[in-house]
């Protein structure tokens, strides 16, 4: 709390000589008639990476949002024909060895070693797939309601069985790229969801916590303590393993959304708890009660506001968080299963270090999972800054 | 002192009491009681259980009875005999498979933090002292990307560079020849080289956020006055750093240890699971995958209660280092 004190004295300092001088050079003027809302926009710009990151977050969600247009493939339709084959290179080369503008894939030829049995597939320098763009199959609703059955890109009929695997296949020739983009919609998804629920348990327990004080707090302190003395990561295991395996997929889903909320809660219930005492005194919150408003009207009028900036950066933080362990459970076959797409059930395939030596293509989840991890981590940092735009 | 370490030790008592029962739930939560199921498996199996056994245990466990019941007979096994109850799975009390693999996942655990301080401390004052250089830059990266990586994700990918490049498998904790041995210098040694493959798996996402923690607290001491004043008085920049700022800094960082001694926990479980190891971790896993409970249940407290007391350790250490703390 003191931090925060000192921050504000710090923020008195630089201002008043500002508003002492006369004459305002056009930049400070700027500065000092900006909203809070202005000013923190302008300190976030100033952090590159930060920014960079939230556009990639943005491509992904609408990657995750619009899966069914931009995959090529149902993600999971089986091909025998086409098990483990490699990423495939997009070249601008024809059949006939000329150059074209419109990108292309060649035809494999497969190849089996009668004594291994192991499968390799060579390029097949005469046979040329163009790629087509907006081409027709397999109807979908977009969005839910929209019906359609154009896709992004594809090979078009001409192809007949061959298939373009930009990302290459896995052990029963499903398209990791289509897999991958379908993974995106249930662990992003399920990041935001949980943090939803975190975030309602952090503020009204954190709140009730904070503003109350006494022996209310007390409790809900040790209870956080206690949380967060014990190692989370056999307990989730256990409780997820405890969710009865005949639910449906989306009562799972939704089962292991809560069990995952209740690692995030905590530090965001420290936050809450953390403002709240440091706004109970302000000046504001007094006038407000003896104005007669309700402790309800009070706490979510006047005081969420004013630290509605401090919960949106370490909303952000938690995320990658839940999406990690989110991975990590269902790498383990506790979490989501089988024929849901998420990245952690998709790096199950790749719990055999053969299958890995053999097919290393199928950890490619893991580097989506990596980056949007880091994204959110950047930009959370970005966020944090920002929500203090007095401070350096 | 001794008032501190009283009223330490009574929290972390009253934890693990918490553990027990969060542990017992645990065990409680698959439908259907664990003695039906250890019949129907006994009886798949063709063998034929005495009316007399069944009484026995389930006098044993107080099956029937009220949950306090049970959960009190639970623990009266548990604290007189050290019978954590039967693995249904193996057939053997929980105990019998346990204590080996305890110590192995606690030797990886230690390890790991022990490579953490090396690494983080040391990484940490030299981020301080050179802000804002390319190494600084870079070890901020190193940082992220540590943060950003599943462990199991890094196990992975070096257990395939292992594979692959050097055409040998990186898993398990011993080498074939000694996995059954008895203890003997060379198996130690022989434990030791393989040990570190987890430890830099584990160790590195947590070694990013104290070096972040120990540059933080760094900076906040390289500008104090008494920095200044040593310099003044003529001290080399070696000895400065070393022997003032960082010796203050270093105490916020013991008690981050203490709170990222679950995540390591954690970490090492994971790990354990990628790489095979002849660790808890495996243990457990199977145990949830096949609801063996009594095994599921005891291995959550024994970790657990483990990691309150690391955690308990990490705070006298704490009192020890900083007399403020004591009096607080």
């Amino acid at each position: 709390m003191a931090n925060v004190e000192q921050r504000g004295q710090k923020a008195n300092s630089e201002l008043s000589p500002i508003l002492d001088a006369d004459i305002l050079e056009p930049e400070k003027e700027k500065i000092a008639v900006a909203t809070p809302r202005q000013l923190m926009w302008w300190k976030f710009r100033k952090h590159r990476v930060a920014v960079f990151s939230g556009i990639l977050l943005i491509i992904f969600y609408t990657i995750a949002l619009f899966a069914d247009f931009i995959s090529p493939y149902d993600p999971n339709a089986f091909d025998a024909k086409h098990k483990f084959v490699p990423p495939m290179y997009v070249s601008f080369i024809n059949e006939d060895g000329n150059f074209t503008l419109r990108p292309g894939v060649h035809g494999l030829i497969l190849h089996k070693n009668p004594e291994t049995l192991r499968i390799t597939y060579e390029k097949d320098k005469s046979v040329w797939y163009p790629v087509h763009f907006f081409v027709r199959e397999r109807p979908y609703k977009l969005l839910g309601f929209i019906e359609t059955d154009i896709h992004l890109f594809g090979l078009g009929e001409e192809a007949g069985s061959d298939k373009i695997f930009v990302l290459g296949s896995d052990r029963l020739g499903r398209d990791m790229l289509s897999r991958i983009f379908y993974g995106a919609r249930i662990s992003l998804s399920i990041g935001l969801v949980s943090v939803f629920l975190s975030l309602t348990l952090g503020i009204v327990l954190g709140g009730i916590s904070g503003y109350y004080g006494g022996w209310t707090d007390n409790i809900i302190q040790r209870v956080i303590e206690f949380i967060r003395s014990v190692p989370g990561l056999p307990l989730w295991m256990a409780l997820s393993a405890a969710l009865p395996s005949d639910w449906s997929q989306i009562r799972r889903y939704f089962g292991i959304t809560i069990i995952l909320s209740m690692i995030g809660w905590t530090e965001l219930g420290r936050q809450v708890r953390g403002r709240f005492l440091a706004l109970r005194t302000e000046d504001f919150v007094l006038s407000a009660r003896l104005s007669g408003a309700r402790d309800l009207r009070i706490i979510l009028r006047h005081m969420v506001p004013s630290f509605t900036s401090h919960i949106i950066a370490s909303l952000t933080l938690s995320v990658p968080g839940i999406i990690l362990t989110e991975t990590g459970l269902s790498f383990l076959g506790l979490g989501l299963r089988q024929p849901v797409v998420s990245w952690g059930v998709l790096l199950q395939e790749a719990q055999n270090i053969r299958t890995v030596a053999l097919a290393p293509w199928l950890l490619l989840p893991g580097l989506a999972v990596v980056l949007t991890v880091l994204a959110f981590n950047f930009l959370g940092d970005g966020l944090r800054d920002a929500a203090d735009p007095f401070s350096r | 002192m001794f008032q501190f370490l009283m009223r330490r030790s009574l929290a972390a008592l009253a934890t693990i009491w918490v553990i027990s029962i969060v542990s017992f739930v645990i065990i409680q939560l698959p439908p259907g009681d664990f003695l039906t199921t250890y019949m129907a498996n006994l009886r798949e199996m063709g063998e034929r259980v005495p009316e007399e056994q069944i009484a026995a245990m389930r006098e044993r466990y107080g099956l029937g009875e009220p949950m306090f019941v049970q959960y009190y007979k639970w623990m009266r096994g548990i604290i007189q005999d050290g019978d954590f109850g039967r693995s249904m799975e193996w057939g053997v009390p929980v105990s019998m498979l346990l204590w080996d693999r305890i110590g192995l996942t606690v030797m990886v655990g230690l390890s790991s933090i022990l490579f953490v301080w090396v690494v983080a401390i040391p990484v940490g004052v030299y981020s301080a002292t050179h802000q804002y250089s390319i190494l600084d830059y870079l070890f901020t990266f190193i940082g992220f990307l540590g943060l950003a990586i599943p462990n199991f994700l890094l196990a992975l990918v070096l257990m395939w560079i292992g594979w692959s490049v050097f055409g040998q498998n990186v898993g398990g904790l011993y080498s074939p020849e000694y996995s059954n041995a008895p203890w003997s210098i060379g198996k130690f040694i022989d434990l030791l080289s393989h040990l570190w493959i987890p430890m830099l798996i584990v160790g590195t996402s947590w070694t990013a956020g104290l070096i972040r923690t120990m540059r933080a607290n760094m900076l906040d001491e390289i500008n104090q006055p008494y920095v200044e004043t040593a310099r003044a008085k003529g001290l080399t920049e070696w000895r400065l750093v070393w022997k003032y700022p960082v010796r203050v800094a270093l105490n916020p960082f013991i008690s981050t240890v203490g709170y990222a001694l679950p995540q390591i926990v954690g970490g090492v479980l994971i790990t354990a699971v990628v790489l095979n190891l002849p660790t808890i971790g495996p243990l457990l896993l199977r145990a949830l995958l096949s609801q063996d409970m009594f095994m599921a249940g005891a291995i959550v407290m024994i970790l657990s209660i483990l990691t309150v007391i690391g955690t308990l350790i990490s705070d006298i250490l704490l009192a020890v280092f900083d007399p403020r703390i004591r009096l607080e």
